[in-house]
């Protein structure tokens, strides 16, 4: 019965979004009083109900209901709770619903809390909003339900993926989820700003803080991948480039450049067409996100479903929102008005150089993750890998951490050159200090992408403290303490980067146990290698001490695991922590003669790059949370802007 | 900043058109900047016959994908580097490797090794990818067929 009732639910709400759409058309094009009246009850009916089945399809899960197709081939009786849970969206269909279930809820506390705009555009908005849940409830329905039965039901379940088995999978998803949700919203905004012909401030403020909340999602997202892929993989590599990598990254880079765009159209009034711009560039980034990790076009760890209709399916989608929304761009871009001037040394054209430094990396990233389909299609094999993307995206995001410097610093509307480098000259000093310091010291060791960037970092992570120069910092307003931090975890993130590919030390070596070897100055022992069991896997377990200068500073068990259900080994790496960097062990293979093979590595301040993440996405929030409360202590009452 | 020079020599109220002219100039730069590292960096896939076709030359960065030959693996007295060779049915070549060699790297199933020739002819790989699970393998490996004792290789439907 659970799975009845969740896809009547799943019906339920497309009628209703269906009606939503209707309703937003009478209200905003006609003002219609009764559809005034109906519409926000019918958004908030239709995310209750797309939750409702989202809640059911997990209570499937935990009862590990076999006749249902979706858990029977995804779930196992056996597994471990967690993974019953997070196991509803480990797969194609949950993670789909997943989507709309957000979605929905999203759509829902736009009817609910958004105040800020007139009533029309807020219609439009909402109208444009079920439109896109309109097709994503069409796919799920016609192409993947995910509460399809499995006549006759299975003994047991097919069981989930070991590399998905991990408790990062539980969260890593759905955030990543909630930040693409997050740009729907922001396009349905723009949709609804250029329909009614109002993109103003008022719109800029009303989408910056889903743009925000959707970014910090994306940014903690991203780090928490990024950090899962470090220790699950068991390669040492903490990016790799991936397809399913860059679909997240992506829609980052937009949502990056829409909120620092936004923030001009909210302040000065400025770059509207642009504005709008990007927030259909960051949906649709979000989309071929979507496109490339659900249609398992490239090859993936992430791609289960290897399913052309579907891949089409959200291709059509795509064209159809991302092509409407260019094309009533073009409609009616003449409409939008041109907003304040500002001058080329000026805090706007600070920002313009920020955004289309990051449009320029979006482009690289995107054509690289594309090119090998584009050339399959004329029959060459080819990848493209970390060579291409290292040698595009590094120099520029190093040169966009050089604008970073100054940016902040510069004035509203109009700035004068020479008193702006002299502000920010200690940064550049400090920046050119450190460069200086690090070839001294480890000339021809790294290379000069590594050498800059630990310069870069130390002048940005001076510069991005000015702002607080000689402020009451108790004053201070959260957005700007929010921007200071972000800023700064950028420079902590790159040092990060820099120094562990400068610095990383590895060492592969085959031992018995009781052999000892040295790496970085430590002393490792392999002390012996046993046999481990836990709840739905098998392992061997070696047990290896970490000693420096006679001092034991830790004992450290790697595995290699053997997954019962579904058959599969696996690597499980073990990092030990310590202020300065992570030694990183992996165990291999027992080799015939009795030996293990082993593999290490040294690497020196590995954990800045999941720090400074974490400080980028603790700084939106505060950036966050300052707006919001700012936008409530002076927005007027939504009556008097709609009168 | 060259952009900044270029609009205060053209008066301030072209600013939207100035700002248009960038962020094209911005697009074409990147799509520009794009294929001419793509053209240098892009990694070709080939199996063992087509790289002795194409001639590869030695240190291009390529992926040489195929099956393990059975009975070919050899492992060194480090215990770490191995030895073995990938065939297509229709040419074979040796490969040389140090590392952790993934969990489903075995003799008779697909491999994909990511490297570059050495001058003699061996294929120094620096990642091997493997078929991962029951629902993924390197995807230019999909639906090839290899019989252990004949080595022979079906390839995979076109």
């Amino acid at each position: 019965m659970i799975a009845e009732t969740g896809l009547t639910a799943l019906w339920l709400a497309a009628l209703l979004a269906g009606l939503q759409l209707l309703l937003a058309w009478s209200a905003a094009a006609k003002g219609s009083p009764d559809a005034r009246r109906l519409l926000r009850p019918v958004a908030v009916a239709q995310g209750l109900l797309a939750c409702l089945a989202m809640a059911l399809l997990i209570a499937l899960f935990l009862r590990s209901d076999m006749s249902v197709y979706l858990v029977a081939a995804n779930s196992h009786s056996m597994k471990p709770f967690i993974y019953k849970f997070a196991g509803a969206w480990g797969n194609h269909e949950g993670s789909m619903l997943l989507w709309v279930a957000v979605m929905s809820l999203a759509g829902g506390a736009v009817a609910l809390f958004e105040r800020s705009l007139d009533e029309r555009t807020h219609f439009a908005t909402l109208g444009a909003q079920a439109a896109i849940s309109l097709g994503f409830y069409a796919f799920l329905l016609l192409a993947s339900n995910p509460f399809a039965r499995l006549d006759p039901p299975v003994a047991d379940g097919q069981g989930l993926n070991p590399l998905l088995q991990d408790p990062g999978l539980a969260f890593h998803p759905p955030t990543l989820y909630l930040g693409y949700v997050g740009l729907s919203v922001a396009f349905s905004f723009a949709v609804g700003a250029l329909l009614t012909r109002s993109v103003d401030a008022r719109f800029a403020r009303a989408v910056r803080p889903w743009v925000l909340g959707a970014w910090v999602l994306l940014t903690l997202g991203i780090t928490a991948g990024s950090y899962w892929a470090y220790y699950e993989l068991g390669w040492g590599g903490w990016w790799f480039w991936d397809p399913v990598e860059n679909a997240s990254l992506m829609p980052w880079l937009a949502a990056t450049a829409l909120f620092h765009s936004a923030s001009v159209l909210a302040a000065r009034g400025g770059l509207r067409a642009w504005t709008v711009m990007l927030a259909v560039v960051a949906f649709a980034m979000s989309m071929v996100g979507t496109f490339l990790v659900r249609s398992g076009i490239l090859t993936s760890v992430h791609a289960f479903a290897v399913d052309p209709t579907r891949g089409s399916f959200i291709l059509i989608l795509l064209g159809i929102y991302i092509g409407g929304a260019l094309a009533l761009f073009a409609v009616r871009a003449h409409t939008i008005s041109e907003g304040a001037r500002f001058d080329p040394v000026s805090r706007e054209a600070g920002l313009v150089v920020n955004n289309l430094m990051l449009s320029v990396i979006l482009g690289l990233v995107l054509i690289g993750t594309l090119y090998p389909l584009l050339t399959e299609m004329m029959g060459v094999r080819v990848s493209v890998g970390p060579p291409y993307f290292n040698s595009v995206v590094g120099p520029l995001a190093l040169l966009l951490m050089v604008v970073l410097v100054i940016g902040p610093m510069l004035r509203w509307r109009k700035d004068d050159a020479r008193t702006a480098l002299r502000r920010s000259l200690p940064a550049y000093g400090l920046g050119a200090l450190t460069l200086l310091a690090v070839v001294l010291l480890a000339h021809g060791r790294m290379s000069w992408l590594s050498a800059l960037g630990l310069a870069v970092s130390a002048a940005v992570a001076l510069a991005s403290l000015a702002p607080l120069w000689k402020r009451n910092l108790l004053r201070t307003p959260l957005f700007t303490w929010g921007m200071v931090i972000a800023h700064f975890g950028c420079a902590v993130s790159m040092a990060g980067m820099a120094s562990e590919s400068a610095f990383s030390v590895e060492k592969l070596a085959a031992a018995r146990p009781g052999d000892s070897f040295q790496i970085a100055g430590m002393t490792v022992s392999l002390d012996n290698v046993m046999p481990h069991a836990g709840p739905n896997w098998t392992a061997m377990q070696a047990s290896m001490t970490v000693s420096r200068d006679g001092r034991v500073l830790g004992t450290y068990h790697p595995q290699a695991r053997f997954f019962s259900e579904p058959p599969t080994p696996t690597t499980e790496s073990v990092q030990m922590t310590r202020w300065d960097g992570q030694l990183y062990l992996v165990l291999g293979d027992e080799l015939p003669d009795g030996r293990w093979q082993l593999r290490l590595w040294w690497k020196p301040f590995v954990t800045l790059i999941w720090y400074g993440g974490g400080l980028i996405a603790l700084g939106g929030a505060l950036a966050l949370l300052g707006r919001v409360r700012r936008g409530r202590r002076h927005a007027p009452p939504a009556q008097a802007v709609a009168a | 900043m060259a952009t900044a020079a270029g609009q205060s020599a053209i008066k301030r109220k072209h600013q939207r058109l100035i700002l248009v002219l960038l962020a094209l100039a911005a697009m074409i730069g990147a799509v520009l900047l794009a294929f001419w590292a793509l053209s240098g960096q892009v990694a070709f896939f080939y199996t063992p016959s087509q790289a002795q076709e194409a001639r590869v030359e030695p240190g291009r960065a390529v992926r040489l994908g195929g099956m393990v030959e059975a009975g070919s693996v050899r492992r060194e007295a480090d215990g770490v580097s191995i030895r073995f060779r990938l065939t297509d049915g229709k040419a074979s070549m040796p490969v040389a490797f140090s590392g952790i060699s993934p969990d489903l790297f075995r003799e008779g199933s697909g491999a994909v090794a990511e490297g570059a020739f050495e001058p003699d002819g061996t294929f120094r790989a620096t990642n091997i990818l493997a078929k991962h699970d029951e629902r993924y393998m390197p995807r230019e490996m999909e639906g090839i067929e290899y019989d252990p004792t004949t080595h022979k290789v079906e390839p995979a439907p076109q």
